[in-house]
């Protein structure tokens, strides 16, 4: 286990951020607490999944990323972005007017992600042909790898070990540029990612040394730029820059898009939270024999990734439609140059497992803070409110086991000693201020949340 | 540290439950993946044997640092002839139970394989009295 703090996309604005509870009760893993007025998040257990950016009401998460200006630093700039981002736009633009739009913003070659998905899709097959632990795990969404690695460590074995399409395309690009007989220092490679968790995995790429990757941009930046510049009048046809497109590549980020491939003997679960109860199952050894299990963690797949834009169904509506208009994936698709050099670069290395939920490294010392913290839950009041400033009272016990809380941080358990006089109405007002910050116990008709705007 | 379960006769949603509840206390403690897993399993099988043959019982797991122990008690009706309950594949799970999915004769088998030691015994007139013991060293 590394003790080095992992890398991840998500980041709090302290200015914004009003110290509500919404995040910390959404957050899959408990990694969410309010210190001093302000979401902070546990580095060790963030899976990068987003969910806390989509319930902020104030839009205090923000995803970190490069800025496009960066692109101007090499001679050939190459745009590499998941089909999925063409199914943010309205029908009325089409895929020649969002390509002419790239070019514009400055980029020399573009490239969809899953273009050469028949490379993918082979080797997931051969590698799930083989697996000794069945089902096969997906190892497309980086959210769910870590969530796996930390929660479920005795499924990280059923993880198949290949690389993300993003990886593929990078090769492929790279292998098709050099073809051309540019030189690799002379090309860079910019991901538009469509959430927070494939930022986190380039930046921190697992079972890998390094990613290709030169740069990372947002897809909802990006969005907005292509939307500044995109033409109303007809532009040129960009359809041979398609021509390596298939159908396969275009549903690959949608539900069912890898599991279609293992047709019955295969499931997909999208959505993080559906995810955890299935892997529950998995544990047990409550799920049907299957060869393989698609694991995504935004709901309708990354159409409902964190930094599109506009409504999920639509997304996958529109891509749908899409991909009716290209051929199937076929092994005779020869889309590259030296395949066998882009098919090694496929392959992973193992994934191992973090725990992070271990209460102590030491089993005996571990097995006392767990009976300290049923003593603890004895005293909590177990309604989950929230106003300690961790997700739940288990959490909370937890937390003070480990030195991160202490009883008064629970406002029943202090009104209780307030009662017996054993603490000052001062004091308890300090506690409090530790947690939800100075000036929040007084009156305010400007403040932020508590509106039901959302009903 | 000493958990303990109710398990009521024929609710099979609630089965699963003692042995989910486990698993996390294992995990907690970093017991090796490999080996929550088999306990997790024996756990799983002895919670639906109970919901679906007895007429209702109770489980309790001890934990130390090297070692989880299982009592599953029920009240009746008792196993006729455990050698032959052993068997992978006996059964007398009735129609009901195996149009549910359950009652394929694994169970005890299934509880034999995952476990380091296990003992049964059994009447007619007090029940079935299940233990295991799993280690967490191999």
């Amino acid at each position: 286990m590394s003790t080095e703090i992992p890398y991840h996309a998500i980041k709090v604005d302290a200015e914004k951020c009003m110290g509500c509870t919404h995040c910390m009760k959404t957050c899959p893993t408990e990694a969410i607490r309010i210190r001093n007025g302000v979401a902070t998040i546990h580095a060790e257990r963030c899976v990068d999944c987003g969910n806390c950016l989509r319930v902020c009401p104030v839009n205090s998460f923000y995803v970190e990323h490069d800025s496009l200006e960066q692109i101007e630093r090499f001679p050939y700039r190459v745009v590499l972005f998941p089909s999925v981002m063409i199914g943010q736009f309205r029908e009325k633009f089409t895929e020649d007017h969002i390509y002419d739009a790239l070019l514009k913003l400055g980029f020399t070659h573009i490239f969809e992600v899953e273009q050469p998905i028949d490379l993918l899709i082979q080797e997931i097959k051969n590698k799930v042909g083989t697996a000794e632990n069945k089902p096969a795990i997906s190892s497309f969404c980086p959210a769910i790898v870590r969530l796996i690695r930390s929660k479920y460590p005795s499924l990280v074995e059923n993880i198949v070990p290949v690389k993300v399409p993003h990886d593929l395309a990078a090769a492929f690009a790279i292998d098709k540029l050099t073809a051309e007989g540019i030189a690799r220092n002379e090309i860079g490679i910019f991901y538009v990612s469509p959430c927070s968790a494939k930022m986190a995995a380039v930046k921190r790429p697992l079972g890998e040394k390094a990613s290709v990757v030169d740069g990372l941009i947002n897809m909802k930046h990006l969005y907005n730029r292509i939307m500044q510049v995109i033409s109303k009048n007809d532009v040129p046809d960009s359809s041979a820059l398609r021509g390596h497109l298939r159908r396969d590549g275009i549903i690959w980020s949608l539900p069912r898009g890898e599991a279609r491939h293992f047709k019955q003997k295969s499931m997909a679960v999208d959505g993080i939270h559906n995810v955890v109860k299935i892997l529950e199952r998995m544990e047990n050894e409550e799920v049907p024999e299957l060869d393989f299990l698609e694991l995504k963690s935004c709901h309708q797949g990354c159409a409902g990734g964190i930094l599109l834009t506009g409504n999920r169904f639509l997304t996958v509506e529109r891509l749908q439609k899409r991909s009716k208009k290209y051929p199937m994936a076929s092994s005779g698709d020869r889309v590259c140059v030296n395949c066998t050099e882009i098919r090694e670069n496929l392959k992973a290395g193992p994934i191992e497992p973090n725990f992070v939920f271990a209460l102590d490294k030491d089993r005996s010392k571990a097995l006392e803070k767990m009976q300290k913290v049923n003593r603890i839950l004895c005293q909590l009041p177990g309604i989950d409110c929230g106003a300690c400033g961790a997700p739940n009272c288990h959490a909370l016990a937890e937390d003070m086991v480990q030195g991160q809380a202490k009883m008064t941080d629970c406002v029943f358990l202090q009104n209780r000693y307030l009662n017996a006089k054993k603490i000052d109405i001062k004091k308890a007002t300090r506690n409090l201020e530790s947690t939800w910050g100075k000036n929040r116990f007084d009156a305010d008709c400007n403040k932020k949340g508590g509106r039901n705007e959302g009903f | 540290m000493k958990l303990e379960f109710d398990i009521a006769r024929g609710d099979f949603t609630q089965a699963g439950l003692a042995s989910s509840r486990i698993k996390k206390v294992l995990k907690q403690l970093q017991v090796d993946p490999k080996i929550i897993k088999r306990i997790v399993v024996a756990i799983y099988e002895a919670e639906v044997n109970v919901v679906a043959h007895s007429v209702g019982g109770r489980m309790q797991a001890e934990i130390n640092g090297n070692h989880i122990e299982v009592w599953v008690k029920d009240d009746g009706p008792g196993i006729q002839d455990i050698e032959q309950a052993m068997q992978a594949g006996f059964s007398t799970a009735s129609k009901e139970v195996r149009e549910m999915g359950f009652g394929a004769g694994m169970g005890l088998p299934n509880i034999k394989k995952n476990t380091d030691e296990l003992k049964i015994e059994s009447a007619p007139e007090t029940g079935t009295l299940l233990w295991f013991r799993n280690d967490f060293n191999e």
